[in-house]
């Protein structure tokens, strides 16, 4: 017991002095399980969240609008992938962290739990919960883990262009004729909410911050993002003639910042707890993916072996 | 389930001619031919390089944190081996 404090002790020190931690280096068990439920979460966020994008790909209104938004779904499937090989280098396999996902054990952000129904969609999931993921991202793009910073820095080059696509087809819409103005402001009443839970519950109710926020896993607390997120947005909306639906939405002089209503943190919960609009449907369809595409990923297996053989076959003629 | 298990491969890129490959990340694949082809696709969509590498990674060896001490401690005290260990006079050039 003695050591183990000591080891503890010496692993915080090493933390608080800004140095990075990578996989092989000793870690206290819950410094590992925290960042695998983390990452692999985050991982699932990005694989899930193609769902909602994906359903508007064979509609795009024009040709260049498809082929940005394919980019985009390709993108969140290469974030995927990269989080899950840094969540790889912590021991967990990528077997497991997909059969949690699949039961329900494994989380992903609650706001790919809403439908896309409309175009306008398109570009206000790239302003605006792109935007709220920059924020958190840019934050851990310093966490204490060496993997998952690195991994980070890469998904946050790539993550603008989806903020700035997104932006401008809210753009094109806010500046068109009043039907297509009328959709983007609905869509925006329909996603605002929702991306800002996106950053999580606030300070006083989000238990493993602290501890997180100690091992400069986190180093900002979710109400922090949250504000900034919000300062950064409502110029941006003002810029689109738009109105953020939020009628105690005002600037604070004295704070620097804007005040904003009360979340509703019973839908938050409701839906984290499985019981939002698409949780069902989501799931659903990555299962269905996953084991159709079972034949591929056997095929591919026994085309290497045959290769492989074939390959040895050679080597002991000559 | 291992039969239909994807080795993991490490992936190093070169970004252009002139610099080393580096480690990106990791990836799975059925064999190596397939990791280079998923290494285009995961880790070079914009660009990033011109040359890519793929190593299975149960096929590195990697020297133990624990080692740090042994391995790496003996060259913290000879400072002799830096050239700003040794004073030359301003007035040499060329130096």
């Amino acid at each position: 017991m003695g050591t183990n404090i000591s080891l503890e002790e010496k692993f915080q020190a090493y933390v608080d002095a800004e140095n990075k931690v990578e996989p092989k280096d000793w870690m206290p068990e819950k410094y590992r399980k925290t960042l695998v439920r983390q990452i692999s979460q985050h991982a699932h966020s990005e694989i899930i969240g193609m769902q909602p994008e994906a359903n508007w790909i064979t509609r795009a209104p024009s040709l260049r609008a498809k082929l940005i938004l394919l980019a985009k779904v390709q993108d969140e499937a290469g974030h995927g992938l990269y989080l899950y090989s840094a969540a790889e280098t912590l021991g967990t396999s990528r077997d497991q962290m997909i059969a949690d996902l699949q039961s329900g054990k494994a989380k992903y952000s609650s706001i790919f739990n809403y439908p896309t129904p409309s175009w306008a969609d398109m570009g206000t999931i790239g302003w605006l919960v792109d935007g709220a993921a920059i924020q958190n991202q840019v934050m851990l793009t310093r966490t204490s883990y060496g993997p998952y910073a690195r991994a980070m820095v890469k998904i946050c080059k790539e993550e603008s262009f989806h903020q700035r696509q997104g932006y401008e087809v809210v753009m094109k819409l806010a500046q068109g004729t009043p039907e297509q103005k009328k959709m983007a402001q609905e869509s925006l009443n329909r996603w605002w909410w929702p991306s800002l839970m996106m950053f999580g519950p606030s300070d006083d109710n989000s238990p493993n911050s602290e501890q997180s926020m100690r091992w400069k896993i986190k180093r900002k607390s979710n109400d922090t993002l949250r504000q900034e997120f919000i300062d950064k947005t409502v110029p941006q909306a003002h810029y689109l003639g738009l109105t953020i639906p939020d009628p105690d939405l005002k600037w604070n002089d004295e704070r620097g910042s804007y005040d904003f209503g009360e979340i509703n943190w019973d839908e938050f919960y409701n839906v984290i707890q499985g019981n939002g609009p698409c949780n069902k449907d989501r799931i659903t369809h990555h299962v269905k993916a996953h084991e159709e595409g079972a034949w591929v990923r056997e095929a591919a297996l026994a085309y290497a072996e045959k290769e492989a053989k074939r390959k040895e076959n050679r080597t002991s003629a000559a | 389930m291992n039969k239909n298990h994807w080795k993991l491969y490490e992936v190093f890129v070169r970004s252009k001619n002139g610099l080393a490959h580096k480690h990106v990340g990791s990836l799975h694949a059925a064999d190596a031919d397939m990791a280079i082809k998923n290494a285009r696709d995961v880790y070079t969509r914009r660009s990033e390089g011109i040359s890519i590498w793929v190593v299975p990674s149960d096929q590195i060896t990697a020297s133990s944190p624990d080692e740090k001490e042994p391995l790496f401690a003996p060259s913290d005290d000879k400072v002799y081996r830096h050239p700003t260990f040794y004073d030359i006079p301003d007035d040499v050039e060329h130096m």
